[in-house]
């Protein structure tokens, strides 16, 4: 058996849900097993009939308790579910909730995790699993010693599941209801408050036609106010990499990939990108890619249309003078 | 506040090729500059202000060779207090499994309030060591932390990190090991006073032996297989020539895409 954690934030059911479902459905088809998707919320019903047709079985669990995501308490609930049910495979996403999670939740049960993995193999004894290192730069094979094991999937790695082609097609999930037990004075340890937002400053890149975004390559704040201007010059707006917002040099809303904005402009320049999985997921579906990095090899270059091997600092003030000069 | 701060030394491959080597179960070193992993830096930080605010005492723990010790020491100058450093062939062997048993092992002879970790390592991105660790310590822990108020004695207020600029908020009582998110601070340098001081605190090596842990214990859950180059299936056309031809082609370029 397969099983996956449906990931529901603020009543909507997360896209990694049906990425995960997509695995779930080529592993389960391969292997000749059956897909367990498990529901805990306030509500299961609404996201029971959404997902039956993708699943053999759903195991839900309801309890206000469980309206929102609190790893303290999810915790005796999967340990239970997975001592009970032994799946082979138990996905979770890998999200803010699922790296919160899922490390958690395999230490306390003593089973193999393998974190982020953008493709998997289940064989009889063992799962393979795919995932990066060094911010993209290398690929790695992993391997549980046993089963059952716990992997967490990578936001867009797989295609959302498709009602009308699927490979284990006329499924209506039999829905298991299983009752809340837990103590009480776990939400002692841990209780969820509210969910909040970053705080901005007005400025919405996700609105403009053409960005500049800078990442370490840009070196030294100073280096800034040069591509400020070009962007100026080309009618474009400032954007930018996670460090260069954890370097405190731009305000939190220019950053672009998953903990910031996706973004889909006609023109996205890339100045200084390596490219990290976390900034070309918000990035990938622009129109026009341009990157400019010194790694022949930088993964930015796996979704740019033109690239150019160099360093930004140099070729940057030479494109802003031409761009100048062709618009007289 | 007695606080444990989980430390981790990485080659910093953000500006520089990385090529496998010959086992393949492994990157070319040679080359490469190691430096502390940058969300620890962090959480040091965290550590550090919370300290100067309530009194207590910040230890720094890692794994690794005696090379490690520079991480150590470059956070005892900092402002931690003292430094334990885990080390054991056994260790090198297992994985983030193996790592997370050494340090709950130490940790858990200590006194503590909380521990704090980086939310990930730039080097194998597994986000797994610290809530494994908070399990193992049967603590409870919140992951990408961005935010940390101390409440009272017992509890923290705290904000985590979740996609697309969302923030979770949440109550954590004490003892609690957090995973800190980068950017959360601005990490300090070492004074030149503090690097001075550095050399004279305590920096305690402890192998498997000493924490009780055998091959058993330490024996990992998972293996690497291999590791490889990605297949950059890259469609761009590139821009070749001199810096000069290089900028009149993308100037070229830049205006029509941008429709000047």
């Amino acid at each position: 058996m397969i099983s996956l954690l449906i990931e529901i934030r603020e009543g909507q059911i997360k896209d990694i849900t049906y990425e995960m479902l997509t695995l779930a459905h080529k592993l389960a088809a391969a292997q000749k097993q059956e897909i367990t998707s498990i529901i805990l919320s306030d509500n299961c019903q609404q996201y029971a009939d959404t997902i039956k047709q993708y699943s053999h079985k759903i195991i839900c669990v309801e309890d206000p308790l469980l309206a929102n995501f609190n790893t303290q308490v999810y915790l005796p609930v999967l340990s239970n579910i997975i001592n009970d049910t032994k799946p082979n495979l138990f996905l979770i996403a890998s999200s803010g909730f699922g790296t919160d999670l899922a490390p958690y939740l395999a230490a306390s049960l003593n089973l193999p995790l393998i974190t982020d993995i953008f493709d998997l193999e289940l064989n009889p004894d063992n799962m393979l699993a795919r995932r990066s290192m060094y911010g993209g730069k290398i690929n790695a094979d992993i391997i549980s010693k046993s089963l059952p094991a716990i992997a967490t999937v990578r936001v867009g790695s797989f295609e959302k599941i498709l009602a009308s082609n699927l490979l284990i097609p006329n499924l209506s999930a039999e829905i298991t209801k299983l009752p809340f037990l837990i103590d009480p004075s776990i939400l002692e340890m841990s209780k969820f408050i509210e969910y909040g937002e970053v705080p901005t400053t007005g400025i919405d890149i996700t609105k403009s036609d053409i960005l500049i975004a800078v990442g370490r390559g840009i070196k030294e704040q100073k280096n800034l106010a040069a591509v400020e201007k070009f962007a100026q010059d080309i009618g474009g707006t400032l954007a930018c990499t996670r460090p260069i917002i954890d370097a405190g040099w731009l305000p939190k809303d220019r950053q672009v990939g998953s903990s910031g904005k996706t973004v889909k402009p006609k023109l996205y320049i890339a100045l200084g990108i390596s490219g990290a999985f976390q900034h070309i997921s918000g990035m990938k579906s622009s129109e026009n890619i341009i990157a400019v990095n010194k790694d022949p090899e930088a993964p930015i270059f796996s979704v740019a249309h033109y690239g150019v091997v160099g360093d930004l600092l140099k070729i940057l003030p030479l494109l802003a003078n031409r761009i100048n000069a062709l618009k007289g | 506040m007695d606080i444990i701060v989980c430390m981790k030394m990485v080659p910093d491959t953000s500006e520089t090729e990385v090529r496998v080597d010959s086992t393949n179960k492994d990157i070319l070193k040679v080359r490469l500059i190691y430096t502390t992993n940058e969300a620890d830096n962090y959480a040091l930080e965290t550590a550090l202000l919370l300290k100067e605010k309530l009194g207590g005492t910040v230890t720094l723990i890692s794994v690794g060779p005696q090379k490690v010790d520079e991480v150590l020491r470059m956070g005892l100058a900092k402002g931690a207090d003292r430094a334990i450093r885990l080390t054991d062939e056994l260790f090198d062997k297992g994985d983030a499994w193996t790592t997370a048993k050494a340090l709950a092992q130490a940790i858990s002879q200590n006194k503590y309030d909380l521990v704090l970790s980086g939310c990930i390592a730039s080097d194998d991105g597994y986000s797994q060591i610290g809530p494994t660790l908070a399990a193992l310590l049967k603590i409870p822990s919140a992951a990408y932390v961005n935010k940390v108020e101390v409440l009272d004695n017992t509890k923290l207020r705290i904000d985590r990190e979740l996609e697309g600029g969302i923030l979770e908020r949440k109550e954590i009582s004490l003892p609690a090991l957090l995973t800190i998110q980068t950017g959360t601070n601005t990490p300090r340098y070492a004074s030149i006073i503090g690097i001075k001081r550095a050399g004279a605190k305590p920096l305690d090596v402890f192998d498997a032996a000493k924490l009780n842990l055998d091959a058993q214990a330490l024996a990992g859950l998972t293996e690497l297989d291999k590791m490889y180059m990605p297949k950059v299936e890259s469609k761009a056309q590139f821009i070749q020539g001199s810096d000069d031809e290089i900028s009149d082609k993308l100037a070229t370029l830049v205006k029509e895409k941008a429709g000047l």
